[in-house]
């Protein structure tokens, strides 16, 4: 940096620590997220000697320059010289990770987590691990929440007897008399309990464990959950059952429905963790209740789990267990009383068929695929047909679109414009696996009806379902079925309908190409622009324009230009508008092409 | 969810046809009213009371037996989401209630010493009960009703049976706190999430009569609701009786000995303040203020950093919040000694001036009407040399160009008023307003030349450790 001198000279840090003290709030953030900028200018000693001092003194601000300030120093390693000195930035991250507001907190916490590696073994000991002492018995809950997070970062690389301090000081705020700062403990015990030898574990983690999950506060026990979760996976097997089973036992029928809602949300991980002996002698009868749960929360949290749960289960006794203990909590949820529980099952429900196979899940499944389509609650039945697929790898499309298709029809015309969407964007997949055939007979009509449907997004969706159809099917199909419907509501009374007309030739001519295009279509759009709204003719504007690169450029010429030209002239500004629009895209795209 | 059980049973499927974007007043209409707690884990069979007879026509001897009896028999606890369930049964609970709530009420020597647990036994089983999950995390406090709790008819009676207890003359605080331990209050401060605001209402009476009784509850009771603020401030934002625990509060600081201990002040300033942070601060800032006010009286050299509290958490884009702090603000000023407001008067008004000039009209207003106020106006005047500056190029730029009329006619008074306050200073800033602002346009270049400069740095420098230029 030696020829830098002559540039620091020119900053001198009572200007920059001017703009890091300015009156406007906005501006003393800009310097705090310029402060890697500053450090730069100030060379690495005087950012050690001066600025963080300065910085480290004037805690006080308001929070959003404080986050700003917390993150910066995560990354400021570099800027004080490296890992030599990466201690220096200890002591404004100290102040921070007291303060009030929990982001800021977070936030140093965070950037502290990050130089601890930094750190050597030594200086660890020196000066991180002090820190974190000075942290876990400050006065106020704050510094202590913060504790909580540096223990697991530091232990690993620390001397015995440290260690063991470490440990001490984990023991303490978990029986901390401030709940927040239990929650923080119970939130970082799994984290903790990692990076501890496994007799520690045993010894220490256990008991802690124990405790929080048996925290008067609910708060406090749904968080020793997750972490009994963790704790689990570290244990060998044999130790399980005698160290965390009663305790999880114990929260799965928990008197409040938070701790019983965060086991059903953490179930699949905790199956994972404790294997198919204990899923199969305690996890199935707890998840039954779970799914029984008098909480509708609960259960809907058991319900996201359903698929997850069956596909884990040890293999030799899936089936059975699934067919017997399942199932049949299954088949109550799907005529729950609660709109959420039933389509957090609608959801997953459609899995079970890979896992079951053909023929259980024609005789156990599909009636309750169907009484779930026929749901009044729309999401339920949206959650069911976006997922229709897993069963038709099953079941194969015959199959299911025989016993489905009469559910399909009634959605198709569903009164919420939403389920009508999601079986439209379905229809390509059902099309392609059924065969034009079957299309034409069953799901053609639909297609056309829904052209005309009253909400626009219908119509366009339902337009560019054609367009897919035609890629299916190929242009001899789109010029014997559906081109003649599409030109025929050209001469519908309703201008709307005329207009959809438009759009599906937009959307169709390129798949159809030129020679359907410019015998069937073009003829129609002509005619169109002497439509008697405006819209519909500014409409046959934007089509040309549209449709031109399929049209040979004679055509262009002799017969597109003339029209352009004459709407070009329309009596209304928006039709003239496009008009012109249309002629200079045009022109611009002739010229592209002679270059 | 049980109540969604019963409305699914009577309302046929809603059969609407139009694609829907109703308000979400009428949509919440046909949600549950009203919810039960989530303790009926296993309905079981059909609960049966032996009728007992009435205490009034048993003999004195025989009425502290009966009595513990009827506490006894009042222990069960029904589901009233079920509202077909045990009617016989809830009709004489009720009555059993009732009775037992006159009963305490005119009767003496009734309370043995072994009433006391069997009460407390009684009323635990009763009210506590872990409060169902809500909807509030889209609750509107401005359009939506709250959720009712659905066991009133008896809980109720509970909860008065409780407070005439614990008003009662022959009550003995000495005997009861081996029952009325730190556990139950504990427990009685959770339930004033509840969302019902009829059960709130008599939570804060009991907790207020237990309080005043229990002496030795008093610390605890006081960490515990700094605990819960802290978790709402901090951690979830949700709770629903903030404000009933603010009103106990205002009136537990109303008896604070002075001096004022470290405790009281730490609760201020790191709970009461910060509480200003919260989303649904209209929902209890009435009781806040009063809170805060409160302490000011008390110690009024707790002034500045209650006001630099309030400027340090002053809402950045919330005008309807930022209108409350300006009426807590005027109330604290309502208050403030003069050598307290000498102290603050700088932050303070350059956030006043800020306040002046926004463009939300109501803000601008709030801010403004200070100056309809005596004791404010008579502190102004005093420290007009220091207050004045402060102000002047806010009201003089908005006398010119805020779009609200009305705002505009107040900064016209507001200027006259500064102008016969102190007229030397009101000339000089007046002439010198030009010249301030290209001084303040020439500072703003030399930022940005400054901070061009030293990106330029960095640039050159980030090269050269590229080895893209020589050092």
């Amino acid at each position: 940096m030696a020829g830098a001198d002559s540039d620091d000279s020119l900053y001198p840090i009572a200007v920059l620590i001017d703009e890091l003290r300015n009156e406007d709030v906005q501006l003393r953030l800009n310097s705090i997220k310029k402060l890697s900028t500053i450090a730069l200018a100030l060379g690495v000693e005087r950012t050690r000697t001066e600025l963080l001092p300065f910085l480290t003194d004037t805690i006080y601000d308001e929070d959003e320059v404080l986050l700003a300030l917390a993150e910066q120093l995560g990354n400021f390693t570099m800027l004080v010289g490296g890992p030599e000195y990466v201690h220096c930035l200890l002591p404004p991250l100290e102040s921070l990770a007291t303060v009030e507001e929990t982001v800021v907190r977070d936030k140093a916490v965070e950037s502290l987590r990050k130089i601890s590696h930094e750190h050597s073994p030594v200086d660890l000991e020196v000066h991180f691990e002090p820190l974190v002492k000075r942290l876990a018995s400050g006065d106020w809950f704050t510094s202590r929440t913060s504790a909580c997070g540096l223990f697991s970062v530091c232990y690993p690389r620390v001397s015995s007897t440290v260690k063991a301090e470490i440990r001490q000081h984990f023991r303490t705020l978990c029986s901390d008399d401030t709940p927040m700062v239990r929650r923080a403990a119970a939130s970082k015990l799994g984290e903790f309990a990692k990076v501890l030898e496994l007799e520690y574990v045993k010894s220490d983690i256990i008991s802690l464990f124990t405790a929080l999950a048996s925290d008067e506060q609910d708060s406090v026990r749904l968080l020793a959950v997750e972490a009994g979760v963790s704790i689990a996976t570290l244990l060998p097997q044999e130790d399980l059952e005698a160290l965390v089973m009663p305790t999880l036992r114990q929260a799965a029928e928990d008197k409040s429905w938070r701790v019983r809602y965060m086991v059903a949300d953490k179930f699949s991980d905790l199956q994972k963790a404790v294997g198919p002996e204990i899923t199969k002698n305690d996890l199935v009868p707890a998840f039954q209740n779970l799914l029984k749960d008098c909480e509708a929360e609960v259960r809907a949290a058991a319900a996201n789990k359903v698929k997850e749960f069956c596909e884990n289960l040890p293999e030799d006794s899936r089936e059975t267990i699934i067919m017997t203990h399942i199932l049949p909590c299954v088949k109550e949820l799907v005529s729950d009383t609660n709109q959420h529980v039933k389509s957090a099952l609608a959801s997953v429900i459609m899995g079970l068929s890979t896992i079951l196979g053909k023929d259980n899940t024609i005789e156990h499944l599909l009636p309750l695929f169907l009484a779930q389509l026929k749901d009044e609650c729309p999401e339920v039945r949206l959650n069911i047909i976006s997922n229709l697929d897993c069963v038709n790898e099953v079941i194969g499309i015959r199959q299911l679109s025989q016993s489905l298709l009469p559910a399909i029809v009634e959605l198709a015309e569903d009164a919420k414009w939403r389920v009508r969407l999601a079986i439209i964007e379905y229809m390509p997949l059902l099309a392609g696996q059924l065969g034009v055939e079957f299309f034409d007979e069953k799901l053609n009509s639909l297609c056309m009806a829904w052209l005309v449907d009253h909400v626009y997004a219908i119509r366009e969706a339902a337009t560019c379902n054609l367009m897919k159809l035609v890629e299916k099917f190929g242009a001899e199909w789109a010029q014997n079925t559906i081109v003649p419907k599409v030109l025929g509501m050209a001469n519908d009374p309703n201008y709307l309908h005329r207009m959809t007309t438009l759009f599906c030739i937009n959307a169709l001519s390129e798949v159809c190409g030129q020679e359907i295009t410019t015998k069937h279509m073009l003829p129609v759009v002509f005619k169109m622009s002497n439509d008697q709204v405006a819209n519909v003719r500014f409409n046959v504007a934007k089509s040309l324009q549209k449709i031109g690169p399929v049209l040979d450029s004679n055509c262009l010429q002799t017969e597109v230009k003339p029209v352009l030209e004459k709407l070009a002239s329309d009596q209304d500004m928006d039709v003239k508008y496009f008009a012109q629009e249309a002629i200079s895209g045009r022109i611009k795209k002739m010229k592209r092409n002679r270059k | 969810s049980a109540l969604a059980m019963s409305s699914a049973a009577t309302t046929p499927p809603s059969v609407d046809k139009v694609d829907g974007f109703s308000r979400k007043s009428v949509r919440k209409a046909k949600q549950k009213r009203s919810q039960s707690s989530s303790q009926f884990r296993s309905q079981g069979k059909p609960i049966e009371l032996t009728p007992l007879p009435l205490l009034k026509d048993v003999s004195a001897q025989e009425q502290p037996e009966l009595f513990l009896k009827k506490l006894q028999q009042c222990c069960a606890v029904f589901d009233f989401m079920d509202t077909l369930s045990d009617l016989k049964m809830k009709e004489y609970k009720r009555s059993t209630l009732n009775e037992l709530v006159d009963y305490v009420t005119v009767s003496r020597g009734y309370l043995t010493e072994q009433a006391y647990p069997e009460v407390v036994k009684m009323v635990s089983y009763n009210i506590f009960r872990t409060l169902p999950p809500s909807d509030s995390n889209e609750f509107d406090p401005e359009e939506d009703e709250p959720t009712l709790e659905a066991s009133w008819p008896h809980l109720q009676l509970v909860y008065e049976f409780f407070i005439r207890f614990l008003e009662s003359q022959e009550f003995q605080p000495s005997i009861a706190k081996k029952y009325i331990d730190q556990k139950f209050v504990l427990q009685l401060l959770e339930l004033f999430d509840s969302e019902d605001p009829r059960e709130r209402d008599y939570l804060k009476t009991v907790l207020h009569r237990i309080y005043g009784k229990f002496l030795g509850l008093r610390a605890f009771i006081r960490k515990q609701i700094n605990n819960i603020f802290l978790r709402f401030v901090y951690e979830t934002e949700h709770f629903n009786g903030v404000a009933e625990l603010l009103e106990i509060l205002g009136s537990i600081i109303n008896g604070f000995a002075l001096p004022l201990k470290a405790e009281h002040k730490q609760f201020l300033v790191k709970v009461l303040i910060p509480l200003h942070t919260v989303r649904s601060l209209s929902l209890f800032h009435a009781q806040l203020a009063y809170c805060i006010v409160q302490f000011l009286e008390k110690d009024p050299a707790l002034t500045e950093p209650v006001i630099r509290g309030l400027l340090k958490f002053w809402p950045k884009t919330c005008s309807q919040k930022e209108v409350m702090f300006l009426g807590e603000l005027e109330e604290i000023l309502d208050v403030i000694e003069p050598t307290q407001f000498v102290k603050i008067q700088e932050p303070l008004f350059r956030q006043i001036s800020k306040c002046v000039s926004s463009p939300h009209f109501q803000v601008a207003e709030r801010a403004l009407y200070y100056w309809n106020n005596e004791y404010i106006m008579s502190l102004i005047e005093e420290n007009s040399n220091v207050i004045l500056p402060i102000m002047f190029t806010s009201l003089y730029r908005i006398s010119k160009e805020h779009w609200n009329p009305a705002i505009v006619a107040l900064v016209y008074n507001v200027l006259k008023a500064f102008m016969e306050m102190n007229s030397t200073l009101f000339d000089e800033l007046t002439s010198t307003y030009k010249s301030d602002r290209q001084r303040e346009k020439k500072k703003e270049k030399e930022r940005e030349e400054l901070w061009k400069r030293l990106e330029d740095l960095e640039l050159k420098r980030s090269l050269q450790s590229d080895g893209i230029i020589p050092t």
